[in-house]
């Protein structure tokens, strides 16, 4: 498991095959990605964002947690996006002028930024060199339920009050005044 | 064939990851409605759940707690996004828009 040594599979072998999958996921992903920054109706981003976001889920499959993966298009997709396209719905952005860059420069400037940001990073990762350690397990389910309840139990259960205390703010704030 | 190895290699997901975050700056900079602002930002946090999840992959000792942080970034975005667009629609209630350039009664 080097990460250093770039494996060479044929087209048609199995890893071949998993490779085709996984440039099918980038594409999907960056494709989806690509919509929702730059769709100029709201649904539209929406569903690009739930098209990026189930990308991302198969990109957590390929890295050996399909429970995570299931997580992200049950939380992302099933409950994330549904909420904002409600949202969306509710708050009826009317189409009356364009959701573009608000001034000339507004656009290239965040792009520069953006692009900035991306070269950055990937200069970053690509030049340094990552340590690689034994693994102690192999990360199931039952060792992320295990850990979930001992170690990160305090967490977790700050989480569950953070998550109860969002939904109920939501309500109040949301709430119309009578 | 190299490229079909890619999905063996720590850098193809740290380049993923990165490409999302900007993806999102660039929607945070550039978008004018607050619902798509708010898109952005959940892809910045994709953009960070895909690199812990790729470190946990190749590099963590215990391939647990990535997973776990994942998940707690996945409990946060939904918390952001519930209060984000209850605010949104306290915002469209009181100036019948969602527009960022219309929402600017304190400005001098």
């Amino acid at each position: 498991m080097n990460q250093n040594i770039a494996s060479h599979p044929e087209l048609f072998s199995v890893e071949g095959l998993v490779g085709v999958v996984f440039l099918i996921l980038i594409a999907i992903t960056l494709t989806g990605g690509i919509i929702a920054c730059n769709s100029n109706r709201v649904v539209r981003a929406v569903a690009g964002l739930i098209v990026c976001f189930v990308g991302v889920a198969g990109l957590y499959f390929f890295l050996n947690s399909p429970f995570i993966s299931m997580m992200q298009i049950l939380i992302y997709v099933g409950a994330i996006a549904v909420t904002i396209a409600f949202a969306v719905m509710l708050a009826a952005p009317e189409e009356k002028k364009k959701f573009g860059p608000t001034g000339p420069l507004e656009g290239p400037f965040a792009f520069a930024t953006a692009a900035l940001l991306a070269g950055g990073f990937s200069l970053l990762a690509l030049n340094t060199d990552w340590p690689v350690r034994q693994k102690i397990n192999d990360g199931s389910v039952e060792e992320i339920g295990i850990r979930l309840l001992t170690e990160h139990s305090m967490v977790f259960e700050l989480i569950s009050i953070v998550l109860l205390i969002a939904i109920l703010g939501a309500l109040v704030i949301a709430r119309r005044e009578e | 064939m190299a490229i079909l190895g890619l999905y063996n290699n720590l850098n193809t997901y740290l380049i993923i990851g990165a490409l999302l975050f900007a993806m999102g700056i660039y929607g945070i900079v550039a978008r004018r409605t607050f619902i798509a602002m708010l898109i952005a930002a959940e892809m910045i946090l994709a953009g960070a759940a895909l690199n812990f999840m790729a470190f946990n992959r190749f590099t963590a000792p215990d391939p647990t707690t990535g997973q776990i942080f994942t998940l707690f970034i996945m409990a946060i975005a939904a918390a952001e996004a519930a209060i984000g667009l209850s605010i949104v629609i306290a915002i469209y209630r009181q100036y019948n828009s969602i527009d960022a350039e219309d929402v600017v009664e304190l400005k001098g």
